[in-house]
């Protein structure tokens, strides 16, 4: 068959036909995937729940809520319940500021408040630096370590920012946004919960009566 | 018979996309920090290469002239969405850590460059050897080039520890150490081909 020539009606009628074919063929494949993509995704998530709470009975899924953090975002928490009785829940936190954006780590918090485990969903950080954050701040060792503290008496910090977490090495920026995660989930966690609402609010003043001192002293060293 | 199989060695170092045509170069340098993502990688290439180029040497006589690049465009991007969504339902950790690079095989320049260069121009069984040929010259690249920055960076081969982490030079898995890497491997391949 000879080739067409580039007439109007030749062009219109090729790409035509082209995109029609290939619409099709996305609309076939995307009935096929968007099934098993919906499970692998719940599944992820599912596993992450189960990783960062001690043993549930329920299903934390099913039972989700949206909580509203101090600064005015809502996460989604995923509360873990054992013969009736709330074990801890795992919250479902993200930070724009990482390195390279987005941070999603979901964190689980005893009955206490205690931070029993975390774990990254999503980042897009340096490779072997930023990256190391999965691993970093489980490792006990010297500060890294952030499973078993409590936020009850604050948020966590980097040392450099006068804290007591010692950040990634070389990745100051991403350990910051880490944590600040963490104390997001926190105050999603603590906000949600009636009975300590008030002890939520002596927090954030704290912090704030903290974060104030903090600036002083920097002006002064500026001076 | 001897002519298709030079067809499919052609890729592989003659005319290696990566080493020889430097094509491609993008997700040549982003995604290969580890020798499993370079391989992904590469893999999902051939694919998109081998389908893009056996439909298009097949619809060549009915595609005309002058509206030939976006209905290779088309083509190219139908195939790429496809493999996109199958990663994601089926091989959901290679997808997550590939992220952005898959959706950006479209504007890969192999693919393209090989639809305009061969497949337009040649038999539909040709045209797949080529793109097997040239998929497999990719995969090889890449894989090669991920190992080296991952032995060289973390001291890990596949995710087996060869030596201890602290002995990796970091800046192998950075952006400025696949530059270096790439350059070495360009530099050797040259060598090899006078011989």
């Amino acid at each position: 068959m000879a080739k067409l020539k580039s007439t109007l009606p030749n062009m219109l009628l090729s790409l035509t036909i082209i995109c029609v074919c290939a619409a099709g063929i996305l609309a076939t494949v995307n009935q096929q995937t968007s099934g098993p993509i919906a499970l692998s995704k719940a599944a992820a998530l599912e596993n992450a729940i189960k990783e960062v709470t001690p043993d549930f009975d329920n299903s934390p899924l099913a039972e989700a809520y949206k909580a509203v953090t101090s600064d005015g975002d809502s996460l989604l928490i995923y509360p873990a319940t054992k013969g009736g009785q709330s074990v801890g829940v795992a919250v479902e936190s993200f930070t724009m500021n990482g390195f390279s954006g987005e941070i999603r780590v979901i964190v689980g918090f005893d009955a206490d408040g205690k931070l029993l485990n975390y774990s990254v969903l999503q980042h897009a950080e340096t490779p072997g630096l930023g990256s190391k954050m999965q691993e970093w701040f489980r490792t006990d060792k010297n500060k890294q370590s952030v499973i078993g503290r409590s936020l009850a008496d604050g948020n966590l910090s980097v040392t450099k920012d006068g804290g007591n977490v010692d950040a990634i090495t070389a990745s100051t920026i991403t350990s910051r946004a880490f944590l600040q995660t963490i104390n997001r989930a926190y105050s999603a966690y603590r906000g949600t919960d009636a009975a300590t609402g008030a002890t939520s609010a002596t927090t954030d003043a704290t912090t704030e009566a903290t974060e104030a001192t903090e600036t002083t002293e920097e002006g002064g060293e500026n001076e | 018979m001897n002519n298709k199989v030079k067809i499919l060695t052609n890729g592989i170092l003659r005319e290696n996309p990566i080493f020889v045509l430097l094509l491609g170069m993008c997700p040549t340098l982003g995604t290969t920090s580890s020798a499993i993502n370079g391989l992904g990688m590469g893999l999902a290439t051939t694919f998109v290469l081998i389908c893009t180029n056996t439909v298009i040497s097949a619809l060549k006589n009915l595609i005309p002239d002058q509206v030939r690049i976006p209905a290779y465009i088309v083509v190219i991007a139908t195939f790429v969405t496809v493999l996109q969504m199958c990663m994601e339902a089926y091989v959901p950790s290679l997808y997550a850590s590939l992220g952005i690079f898959i959706p950006l095989i479209v504007v890969n320049c192999v693919i393209l460059g090989r639809a305009e260069a061969f497949a337009a121009k040649k038999s539909v069984f040709s045209s797949t050897l080529d793109g097997i040929g040239m998929g497999l010259g990719f995969t090889l690249a890449l894989t090669l080039l991920g190992a080296i920055r991952e032995l060289l960076g973390t001291g890990k081969l596949f995710s087996f520890t060869l030596v201890p982490e602290e002995y990796g030079a970091l800046i192998f898995v950075l952006a400025p150490g696949a530059f270096i890497a790439l350059g070495y491997l360009i530099a050797l391949v040259n060598k090899i081909r006078k011989v």
